[in-house]
């Protein structure tokens, strides 16, 4: 219920920021909204010994356009994303997805770019960062970086970010197409996703089908050779590596996600 | 007009609305201002022997006072004998003998979350930093897992008493009750585990001072808790105070204290200093009792025409890692077992036993809820087998309006009831005859979304225990004001709003004037507490009837006063003020009749008992939306008669009536507590244990019925459970009766998605179910 | 640490552990007993206050991350008024508490579902509620309650 002790550091500024972690070194956690490391500190499963909280880097908040993509700063909670006219309209499958997270207090704090760090296979934002094909900035030790989505998750809560790495911004190009769903399937509304389905035009992106957020190659491949969304989405399932667990074994999410897929793809086709 | 049973907004509400209540964790008593905290340090393991319990380096961390454990439990009288009683008589089992249950434990832990040290620390934080420390050494012992498992005997929780069974009872299966029968239809069932989760878990503060005990718990049941705190610790109960602040829940799995809130108080006492604790939710899901975990063998027989000949309920009932309740639950489960049908044979049979689990005790409805959720899936299964509408099949079945006071085959003798008549409101409320025609065409549509009608007819027993009776005083002050002292004991039931009433109607003093207080030994030594349903019609009787006493003394004062006879004194309700008939003029108020009653006041105290228990019926109807691709079901209407008799206040009522629906449902949908092999629990938390939201709930349809009980004054039954009681079935039944034209014929419980889409897939396979 | 919250407009300072979650601070610090602690996962809302004005599960929230920032409580609600505040009538009113343990958090995030959302559907009522677990009501009076409150039609 309570955290182990550790020492608290707040930074104002992201070069505060970064020199804050590289002193606490590999036992140092940024802490944004704190909905994803708060809960596993408190059951101490996570035991970091400093924390550096950047929930007050106004500069990391925003939503803006900026050279045919949309600039969302990394510190944007779920529900200014989900409020934003500008994701609204260029961005629907983020904004619905984002205002579906949790709860309303939970979106009030949560913030994207704590979600995508913290890479939680269960959780909705990776997913729809794979979907749109996200690229994401970061400011490290080394200096600035990007990493396109696609090479950002690595494991399970395994990212790309190096330690003491910032993530700041995530860049989606406005979408081509129109056509976009989110599928997200739970027993109770606050569920994590049993399984999830992210589509924004040809791109299918899986929730909680293996260890990392995964694209639906097959299935992508599928409509690109022509196939409709029915046959398409008999595939879904190819190459995922769901769990097991107290919502279903393997074989009930591989079916979950071949239905979702279908009705993604069928939902996005209307909306094109 | 009298108040009672009109609609009276909560006078507990301001109060809870602004500063919120005064639960355990709240109190800033200056007896508990320098009170340390109490850490427990719980089994990680499911079974095990402790062979070693190191406290050395927790006992050096910031801000320890002492770790515990049994070694330093030197000053505890010793179990009683085992007094050789096994629980068949549908009572708790006795502390003593082979099946005891330790304070902290001993050499031996039988479930994941049992107590096996204390620390103490100056404040919270430091608790958890310093149980962190507490090293124990435990040798693994093979776990008992489910009712299998325990049958089977292989690892025993007591070695010492040979056997995981700790009792059985019951008429042995006779086959020919069924030989007149067309139809026969055998099932297996399961009732599964459920953790209450009050919103508040278990807290206990305490103090040992000047050779007195105060203990500070949220129960609910003081007199109670008192009784077995003196037990436990070897003290005269009349040293012992016992206090009940506001209590955030409680189901039935905060009767009296438990073991925690016992260490504790011994702690406080061991220590000499103030202790407090208040669990964390964690804790609350291993430490608290669990409910329900029945597994049932029913078996139905009857005629073609829908006639039920006979039924056959065999339950094995797992109680977790000790006894507490011995056989009480299954035998309740016999008692209800044939449920508000009149049936030619029925015979009951139950057998208990341990496993590496929580210990299981009451939980909303405790053991009806279990006989009711058996016999409705009997019935459904039944129906179906003789392609009878589910609904019919129950009408030609239930006890008719004119067989009351009816003697049920299982034993129970139901007072008043209109069994049919509730079936046939609700049916015409639901719309019953449109929600087949929408499920037909959904049907033939082949829609994805199936359309399920699920209906449950149920009776059940309150104040089960009616012998035990409850207390009341009420006393007139001279300032015109009253105060009740009730032993009823509320934690979310709205007594002091439903008691004040009662003072108001029987003596016309405004309700705003009346206090209620509850809960606290030293002003209330005796009374039994609320659960089983039975505060209305014992505490609610004993308030009325202590108005009724102290009317009669005022009758003598006011005469005496007014220089008339008694018998020409009248007391004006309306006005509250007692006149001589005929003469307006005299007038005297409460106030000056309590202070002429000089030095002994006017006041009453009532110990009352009904005698017998009452028994509430009714019916529920739910309507769900299955997603027949997903097996995703979703409840759309839930209609209800719960009838319990004359209403005293229907807001009330309805409250405990949507309360009881939503974890009703609950257990249908959503809710188990799960273990692994090795008695690990999977649902440890509130992110995996299921617990409903405003989400998955509509606004229900509650139809009202007064069938008034004959026993009491105020004609009334016990209305907490009763919603549990039949909305779980009738949840169960909608779900399986959605897809039972895909050739499912049931899924036991939680029917989650994943339950729901195998048995979908099963069923296309065309697997004989 | 030291740290500065501003409670119910009251300035609440004290220096505190690090680790102090926003719950205890409001709870043992400021003396604000009516918010409660149900679970420790983040999942009951039976914590929730405002922070700025938005819902958040205070359990879930440092100490030190509200600092400088405002938090109203419940026993923050009718301001310096005797009376209490529509949310609080209306829960009375249409019988939305019982044990009243998860009510100080349910009000909280139902304050702040109107200032967002000041004409909610049911359903809108009931799914911006999810976060809010409440085993007593069955939640119908409780919805009830929101949308009576909602149609007095006082913002926030």
């Amino acid at each position: 219920m309570i955290p182990a002790p550790f020492t608290y550091k707040r930074a104002s500024s992201v070069e505060e920021a970064l020199n804050l972690a590289a002193q606490a070194g590999e036992d140092g956690k940024f802490l944004a909204g704190g909905h994803s490391l708060m809960p596993l500190m408190k059951l101490r499963l996570a035991v970091p010994e400093t924390i550096v909280d950047i929930g007050r880097l106004g500069e990391l908040s925003y939503v803006r356009e900026d050279d045919g993509h949309i600039a969302v700063g990394a510190l944007a909670t779920h529900d200014e994303l989900a409020r934003s006219g500008l994701v609204g309209s260029e961005l629907p499958l983020l904004a619905h997805a984002a205002g579906q997270v949790g709860d309303p207090q939970v979106r009030h704090c949560g913030t994207i770019g704590g979600s995508l760090a913290h890479a939680d296979p269960a959780a909705d934002l990776p997913a729809v960062a794979l979907a749109l094909g996200a690229t994401f900035r970061t400011r490290g030790p080394s200096g600035s970086r990007e990493i396109v989505a696609d090479d950002f998750f690595l494991g399970l809560f395994e990212t790309a970010l190096q330690p003491g790495e910032l993530l700041t911004e995530i860049r989606i190009r406005k979408p081509q197409s129109a056509g976009w769903s989110f599928q997200k399937f739970t027993k109770r509304g606050i569920d994590w996703a049993i399984v999830g389905v992210a589509v924004q035009g040809a791109n299918v992106a899986l929730v909680n089908m293996g260890a990392t957020p995964v694209r639906a190659a097959a299935v992508e491949g599928a409509l690109a050779s022509g196939m409709g969304p029915s046959q398409a989405a008999a595939h879904a399932a190819d190459g995922t590596s769901p769990p097991d667990d107290l919502n279903g074994p393997r074989a009930y999410r591989e079916h979950l996600a071949r239905v979702l897929v279908r009705r993604a793809l069928e939902e996005s086709a209307a909306r094109a | 007009m009298s108040i009672l049973g009109t609609r009276v907004v909560r006078t507990e509400d301001p109060r809870l609305l602004t500063a919120g209540g005064t639960y355990v964790d709240d109190l800033r008593v200056p007896e508990l201002a320098q009170a340390a905290r109490v850490t427990f340090v719980r089994s990680p393991v499911a079974h095990a022997a402790i062979t070693g319990i190191d406290v050395s380096a927790a006992k050096d961390a910031p801000g320890v006072v002492a770790v515990l454990t049994v070694a330093d439990m030197d000053d505890l009288p010793p179990p009683p004998p085992d007094s050789g009683l096994t629980g068949t008589e549908g009572a708790p089992l006795p502390l003593g003998g082979p099946w005891s249950e330790p304070l902290l434990a001993v050499d031996r832990v039988r479930f994941v979350g049992e107590p096996v040290a204390v620390v103490i620390t100056d404040d919270r934080y430091q608790g958890e930093d310093a149980a962190e420390l507490v090293s124990v050494d435990y040798d693994l012992l093979p776990a008992v897992v489910g009712f299998d498992g325990a049958l089977a005997g292989e690892s025993l929780l007591f070695p010492a008493a040979g056997s995981n069974v700790v009792c059985a009872t019951g008429t042995p299966a006779d086959g020919a009750a069924f030989d007149g029968s067309d139809v026969v239809v055998e099932r297996e069932i399961v009732n599964q585990r459920l953790a209450p989760v009050p919103l508040e878990g278990r807290a206990t503060a305490a103090r040992w001072a000047d050779g007195k005990l105060t203990v500070w718990v949220s129960t609910q049941n003081a007199q109670i808790a008192r009784f077995i705190l003196a037990g436990a610790l070897g003290l005269d109960p009349a040293n012992i105070r016992v206090i009940a602040p506001d209590v955030g829940g409680g189901f039935g799995a905060k009767i009296g204290v438990d073991r925690d809130g016992l260490i504790v108080a011994w702690a406080a006492k061991h220590t000499g200093r103030a202790l407090r604790w208040a669990e964390t939710r964690s804790e609350n899901m291993l430490g608290m009792t669990h409910g329900r975990a029945q597994r049932h063998a029913v078996k139905i027989g009857g005629t073609r025409d829908g006639r039920i000949l006979a039924y056959r309920l065999q339950i094995v009932q797992d109680t977790g890692a000790y006894p507490r309740m011995g056989g009480f639950l299954p035998f309740l489960t016999s008692l209800m077992a044939a449920g508000p049908y009149d049936i030619g044979h029925v015979e009951t049979a139950y057998q208990v036993v341990v496993t590496n689990a929580t210990p299981i005790s009451a939980y909303r409805g405790a053991g009806r809820p279990e006989a009711t959720a058996a016999i409705e899936r009997a019935v459904d299964l039944f129906a179906t087998e003789i392609g009878m509408d589910p609904a019919e099949v129950r009408r030609i079945n239930l006890v008719p309006a004119d067989r009351f006071p009816f003697t049920s085959p299982s034993g129970a003798t139901y007072d008043t009831g209109a069994y049919v008549e509730a079936l046939d409101k609700v049916l015409a409320g639901a719309g019953y005859a449109e929600l087949r025609a929408e499920q037909e065409r959904r049907r033939e549509r082949g829609d994805v979304q199936q359309l399920g009608i699920g209906v449950a007819s149920y009776v059940e027993i309150t104040a089960a225990d009616a012998d035990g009776g409850e207390t009341a005083r009420l006393v007139v002050h001279d300032d015109g004001t009253a105060t009740v002292y009730t032993g009823s004991s509320a934690h979310g039931q709205g007594h002091h709003t439903a008691w004040a009433m009662l003072v108001e109607a029987e003596l016309g003093i405004d309700m705003s004037k009346v206090t209620v207080i509850h809960g606290d030994t030293d002003l209330i030594p005796a009374g039994v507490g609320t659960y089983a349903s039975r505060s209305l019609q014992l505490g609610g009787v004993a308030v009325q009837k202590a108005a009724v006493e102290v009317k009669e003394q005022a009758r003598r004062l006011a005469a005496d006063m007014l220089e008339a006879s008694e018998d020409d004194l009248e007391l004006n309700v309306d006005l509250g003020v007692w006149q001589v008939r005929g003469d307006p003029a005299s007038s005297m108020t409460w106030a000056q009749v309590a202070a002429h009653a000089g030095e002994a006041g006017l006041a009453a105290d009532v110990n009352y008992t009904e005698g017998k228990p009452t028994f509430p019926f009714g019916t529920h109807l739910a309507v769900t939306e299955v997603d027949t691709e997903t097996g995703k079901a979703r409840l759309i209407r839930h209609v209800t008669v719960d009838d319990a008799g004359t209403l005293l206040n229907p807001v009330l009522a309805e409250g405990q009536r949507h309360g009881g629906i939503a974890q009703g449902v609950a257990q249908a949908l959503l809710e188990e507590m799960v273990y692994d092999t090795e008695g690990n629990p999977i649902t440890g938390t509130l992110v995996d244990y299921a617990i409903i939201t405003a989400a998955e709930l509509p606004s229900f349809e509650l139809l009202t019925s007064e069938t008034p009980a004959t026993i009491n004054p105020l004609g009334a039954k016990g209305i907490g459970e009763a919603g549990t009681i039949g909305a779980t079935p009738a949840a169960q039944n909608s779900v399986i009766d959605a897809v039972s034209h895909l050739g499912v014929r049931h899924i036991d419980m939680p029917l989650t998605p994943a339950r729901v889409w195998a048995a979908i897939s099963a069923a296309e396979e065309g697997i004989a179910r | 640490m030291k740290v500065t919250v501003s409670v119910n407009g009251k300035q609440i300072a004290a220096e505190v552990a690090d680790r102090t979650l926003l719950v205890h601070f409001l709870r043992d610090v400021a003396g604000l007993t009516a918010t409660n602690v149900g679970c420790d996962t983040s999942s009951c809302g039976a914590c929730t206050v405002l922070l700025d004005g938005r819902s958040v599960k205070s359990c879930t929230v440092l100490a030190a991350q509200a600092d400088g920032r405002e938090v109203t409580t419940v026993e923050g609600l009718s301001g310096d008024s005797d009376e209490l505040h529509p949310m609080q009538r209306a829960f009375r009113a249409e019988h939305g508490l019982q044990c009243g343990f998860c009510t100080p958090g349910m009000v909280m995030a139902s304050v702040s579902l109107l200032a967002e959302n000041p004409s909610p559907t049911e359903d809108e009522v009931r799914t911006a509620l999810e976060g809010n677990l409440c085993r007593c009501t069955g939640y119908h009076n409780i919805v009830r309650a929101v949308l009576a409150a909602a149609s007095e039609g006082r913002p926030s």
